[in-house]
């Protein structure tokens, strides 16, 4: 069974864009501040942000670890010179630290998430003093595997790329020049060394990606996605992660008492009024 | 007969009817100063298209000595237009409603049959559905009014055909969706196909105004256009541009048109009612 992801990258290149300009300005702003993690994601929110707004009005942001692989810090830079946007780097090591040595038993993901959501904070910091919305890098394949820090790197005021899965942001990036060598390196969120996207999660973007579009895009059963040639075992798993962690992309539930409560019948998008 | 046609692709502000009657009226004077007769003008021009508990406060009525309709039946002695707006009826009911305007006077309302319940649709929440379709005289001859959904479905582009129109005109808010390698979205792709197969099954004109701008994370992808009683694309706006296009349309190829192709004389309605009730009237409908 084919599955293509392609897409016609001037078209999202065009819808992107003018996504962010609309949304950033309505809401009264003119400027966007990203993470720039030195990986794919982040390099092309980065460059949409900089052709919505202007590569003067964003704001990209390096904010390494001491255990942060040099290189991340250096695909950043090369994005930041490419595109001419505002820089600044912010060591996070030394508001990590305090914390992740009062518990000297922590476990890795606690580590990564403690410096996923520092970033966050730096992030939503600098938003204000830069005045400039955060825009997020998340991509659809972890927004649907929940591969991801809540109230970490999933935090943003919008998000241009959420409704992009991997393979397909690759393919956007390729074709706003995002350089060679950030485009061809695994994928990682490089929250300790030699860590992989594709080593921890188990299997590649290629072959998940393809599963989601069935199962989420063309409203596949899982049974089909396995008739059309998929593991058994790997759709099962994929399923459940994505059931998983729901919790991960909705507000939290409030419980209901009145007549008109927030989150299910007062109900208004963002942009209301504008 | 000539008629200059013209379709005002424009971004609203959701919820905020007076800067969207602005709007209106600078681009109403600007389609009479560049010669149009009629502007068209997309869904829910007037108030957004995302209302949700919106829906109640920027309802109005269509009528001489309402506020707003005052401007644009006073903007009507120029030049004829299709606006759309929340109507609330006499007994507090809200639609999504397009009205005709000509020469200070409404002379059709529509008010959307088909409201769209579905994936990230949730027009049924807030809207009562129309349930009527009719066509109605025009300067420019014989005219019907559908509402976005309205023309995905086949039965009312069909009904107003059969009660005499030739000038079809379709006003959406269509949120852009359906990502491929083809250079456009499936949702836009999948509008300009129907509207030229109804403008060639049924030989008449079909001129579509369609929104742009973004709410929240939706876009609407513009890309209005007019097709003539072959089939032919006579005007085709840009997607995703706010802007005032206008064609002039040449009634007269429905004469050429229906003398080459007599698909209307050769329609055989008592047929089609014969067998409706016969469908309609079989146990196992449903």
């Amino acid at each position: 069974m084919t599955v293509d992801l392609s897409i016609d990258t001037d078209l999202v290149r065009k819808v992107l864009t003018g996504f962010l300009r609309s949304e950033i300005t309505r809401a009264g702003f003119t400027r966007a501040v990203v993470n720039l993690s030195g990986g794919l994601d982040s390099a092309v929110a980065c460059a949409l942000a900089a052709e919505a707004l202007g590569a003067e009005n964003v704001l990209a942001l390096r904010l390494p670890y001491r255990t942060s692989s040099p290189d991340s810090l250096e695909h950043a830079q090369l994005v930041i010179d490419q595109f001419g946007v505002q820089s600044l780097t912010i060591p996070i090591t030394e508001m990590v630290d305090p914390l992740i040595e009062r518990f000297p038993d922590m476990n890795s993901v606690r580590r990564g998430n403690i410096m996923a959501r520092v970033r966050m904070i730096i992030a939503y910091d600098q938003s204000e003093a830069f005045r400039g919305l955060v825009v997020g890098t998340g991509n659809k394949t972890e927004i649907l595997l929940g591969y991801t820090t809540l109230y970490g790197d999933s935090a943003c005021a919008l998000n241009p790329i959420g409704d992009l899965y991997k393979t397909q942001v690759r393919q956007l990036a390729r074709a706003i020049g995002i350089p060679d060598v950030i485009l061809t390196k695994p994928p990682s969120a490089d929250l300790w060394q030699g860590q992989t996207d594709e080593g921890e999660l188990g299997f590649t973007y290629d072959e998940v990606d393809r599963l989601l579009y069935l199962l989420v895009d063309q409203r596949y059963h899982p049974q089909e996605c396995v008739e059309a040639g998929f593991d058994e075992a790997f759709v099962r798993r994929v399923v459940e992660r994505v059931r998983r962690n729901q919790f991960k992309r909705v507000l939290p539930p409030i419980a209901k008492l009145s007549h008109r409560t927030v989150g299910y019948d007062f109900l208004y998008l963002r942009d209301w009024g504008t | 007969m000539k008629v200059t046609i013209a379709l005002a692709q424009i971004a609203t502000r959701l919820g905020e009817v007076q800067a969207n009657l602005e709007k209106h009226l600078a681009l109403i004077r600007q389609a009479r100063q560049s010669g149009a007769d009629l502007v068209l003008f997309p869904e829910l021009s007037l108030t957004g298209y995302a209302l949700q508990d919106l829906a109640s406060l920027v309802a109005c009525r269509a009528a001489n000595d309402d506020p707003i309709f005052s401007h644009l039946l006073q903007a009507s002695r120029d030049l004829d237009m299709v606006v759309g707006f929340v109507e609330e009826d006499r007994r507090n009911r809200f639609s999504i409603a397009s009205a005709y305007l000509s020469q200070g006077e409404i002379i059709h309302i529509h008010r959307k049959v088909y409201l769209p319940t579905y994936g990230m649709f949730d027009e049924g929440r807030f809207f009562a559905p129309g349930d009527s379709v009719h066509a109605f005289e025009t300067r420019f001859g014989r005219a019907g009014m559908l509402i976005c959904e309205d023309f995905w479905h086949v039965s009312p582009p069909y009904l107003l055909w059969a009660d005499g129109a030739d000038l079809l005109l379709f006003s959406s808010a269509s949120p852009g969706r359906g990502l491929s390698k083809a250079p456009s979205l499936e949702s836009a792709a999948w509008v300009e196909h129907t509207n030229r197969a109804y403008a060639g099954l049924f030989t008449v004109f079909v001129a579509h105004a369609n929104r742009v701008g973004y709410e929240d994370g939706l876009n609407f992808w513009g890309g209005s256009t007019i097709f003539d009683p072959d089939g032919k694309a006579v005007l085709r706006a840009p997607y995703f541009e706010e802007c005032l296009m206008m064609a002039e349309v040449d009634l007269q190829q429905l004469h050429r048109t229906r003398a080459r192709l007599p698909l209307l004389r050769d329609e055989k309605l008592e047929f089609m009612r014969r067998e409706l009730e016969r469908i309609l009237r079989k146990d196992n409908f449903r």
